[in-house]
């Protein structure tokens, strides 16, 4: 975010302005990223045979929460940074392995790490995750923001952060490709494929960002570093004030009834072009009846 | 008999293909009831009439599009309260997912989306990491909200027409005080082509394009296609963003996918591989997409596609 300078250091003998020069440029801002651990999609994914649930095994940060993450970091740094006192929350909901994206996110810059985990939660669907997701914001407190990324790539289903904005009684702005805060609201710009919209919410809200958005700063040394030092914090669903039956598979609206691995596609007909493979291409899709 | 709840926003002039599969769909689960936001122009009128609708509800409220779609929710939420549904259906956009969600909250309803098709006790088969597995799936509450993928029903009007009434349903006022507002909105150019996602035959490009597609837009405009793209090619700037078919950008599973120049990579195959036939252009013979593909061409594209598109618009004459 151009435009905004960092508050500068205060002048020797005199707090008073200091205090004064910081309010006039921008309040601080306390975020909340929501990230997810995903099993990595370069490689076969599988669901397992008990509770078709997905295959957790070579989890990674799920590639579109690194941009809701890059963008809460951009707005923090605008306003001085933590320095200054703005914080940016990576909320974490899941099994042991998700403390490696929150690692991750602390790395890449996030001043702490929260990991909402319980035996209870598995096999939660969208509404049963929103639930506890809404009670671990609620029990975060006063926060101005929650960015989420676009979709998730594993469940894909987009629904969680919608729930949660339910659920929490606020704004959401989703879809937006770019973000911007300022005096208590926030102005964003969502590119649907009709139309391009200029969008406006007062704070707090829970903003989905797109993969346009910005381009995800790598974790180097200094944040390695300095992610050592940063503190994660493990929350159960007895510290949110969740009631175990009403997530996981039992507190779940939804249930998988089957699930069966599709058949591999198998290659069909391949040709080399001997100069009439467009016409070859046209007489399938005759064949086919797709003219 | 079971009530079915459409919801229809801003239908225009006529209703779309995906909304008529939607009351298609609608009619073989119970009675149908549709609430559109909007204005009902006598085509629509029409339309519901053919594909018998019982009744039509309308917001109380006019100004629904100056919001996003938190007040619209609260519409369809009263709606299908008012109406008694059992199951609330609506489009798969990334639009009708979302309001889908928050529909959810508001009626303690399970919700499942990219549905392809719903039986008549409510369950739900879809398919899931990107094409992997077939899975079926059901809500345990009184009420299900489920999203329909486009092109798995087919349209077909009622077997005699009825006679709809248009009842108004209140929307709670509450609604539009914690929503985000739209202050401005920019109309895009239309391409006049077919929406990616409802399109009944997709073309294409990637990396193998190399900043050039008009092969791929001429053969697209051919077969009356909608013009995709790999995450390479619109990374690149070659074509909008919105055009990208993929992992991070749209699902589609048109009846033909025509592939050209792409390789086929995980993240490309996770947004087409449900497409019902796969046809690929590729110079090089070791691309992915040839495993997949039903007709596979190693070849190169600047060559095959205009030959293909002056045989399609020939044996059109």
């Amino acid at each position: 975010m151009p435009g905004i300078p960092r508050p500068r250091p205060h002048p020797a003998g005199c707090p008073q302005a200091w205090k004064a020069a910081v309010n006039t440029v921008e309040d601080t801002l306390k975020i909340v990223v929501l990230v997810k651990h995903v099993p990595d999609a370069q490689f076969d994914r599988h669901l397992n045979g008990e509770g078709n649930t997905v295959d957790r095994g070579e989890s990674i940060l799920s590639e579109l929460d690194e941009y809701a993450l890059e963008a809460a970091l951009q707005l923090a740094e605008a306003r001085g940074g933590s320095k200054a006192g703005n914080q940016v929350i990576a909320l974490s909901m899941g099994p042991a392995g998700a403390v490696n994206a929150i690692k991750k996110t602390l790395q890449m810059g996030a001043t702490e790490g929260v990991h909402l985990t319980d035996d209870a939660l598995a096999g939660s669907d969208a509404a049963a995750t929103s639930l506890a997701l809404a009670a671990a914001v609620r029990h975060l407190g006063q926060v101005d923001l929650v960015i989420t990324g676009m979709a998730s790539t594993d469940g894909e289903t987009s629904l969680v952060p919608a729930q949660l904005a339910e659920r929490l009684g606020l704004p959401q702005v989703t879809f937006a490709s770019s973000l911007e805060v300022s005096g208590g609201k926030l102005t964003a710009r969502r590119d649907a494929d009709t139309s391009s919209e200029t969008v406006e919410a007062p704070l707090p809200a829970v903003v989905s960002v797109t993969d346009q958005i910005n381009e995800p700063r790598y974790p180097n040394f200094k944040g390695i570093i300095a992610a050592k030092r940063k503190s994660i914090t493990t929350l159960s669903l007895a510290d949110i004030g969740v009631d175990p039956a009403q997530v996981g598979h039992a507190g779940s609206w939804t249930s998988v009834l089957s699930a069966e691995e599709r058949p591999p596609r198998t290659a069909g007909t391949i040709i080399t072009d001997e100069g009439d493979a467009g016409i070859k291409l046209v007489d399938f899709l005759a064949a086919q009846k797709l003219l | 008999m079971a009530k079915v709840l459409v919801f229809l926003d801003n239908p225009g002039a006529g209703l779309k293909k995906s909304s008529l599969e939607l009351l298609t769909l609608a009619r073989t689960l119970g009675e149908s009831v549709v609430a559109v936001n909007g204005d009902v122009s006598d085509g629509v009128a029409a339309d519901f009439a053919e594909y018998g609708v019982s009744m039509v509800l309308r917001p109380s409220a006019r100004d629904l599009d100056d919001f996003l779609v938190a007040p619209k929710a609260a519409f369809v939420a009263a709606a299908a309260e008012s109406a008694g549904a059992g199951i609330v259906l609506l489009d798969n956009s990334p639009e009708g997912k979302e309001i889908a969600a928050r529909v959810g909250i508001r009626l303690n309803a399970g919700v499942i989306t990219d549905a392809v098709g719903v039986d008549a006790d409510g369950t739900a088969h879809k398919s899931v990491l990107a094409g992997s597995y077939n899975t079926s799936c059901k809500a345990k509450t009184a009420v299900s909200v489920v999203t329909l993928k486009a092109n798995n029903v087919n349209p077909e009007p009622a077997v005699a027409p009825s006679a709809p009434g248009t009842s108004t349903v209140e929307v709670p006022a509450s609604a539009t005080a914690a929503a985000a507002r739209i202050t401005a909105r920019e109309q895009k150019v239309a391409s006049g082509r077919p929406d990616l996602t409802d399109a009944r035959i997709v073309v294409a490009g990637g990396r193998g394009l190399d900043g050039d597609f008009g092969p791929v837009e001429e053969l697209a405009d051919a077969l009356g296609a909608a013009v995709g793209a790999s995450r390479a090619a619109t990374d690149a700037g070659w074509i909008s963003h919105d055009a990208q078919v993929g992992q991070t950008g749209k699902t589609v599973s048109p009846q033909l996918y025509i592939s050209a120049g792409i390789s086929g990579a995980i993240q490309q195959k996770a947004g087409m591989q449900t497409a019902k036939v796969i046809v690929a252009v590729n110079k090089d013979a070791e691309s992915p997409v040839f495993e997949i593909a039903d007709f596979g061409i190693i070849g190169d594209v600047f060559d095959v596609l205009p030959q293909a598109t002056a045989e399609i618009r020939k044996r059109k004459g």
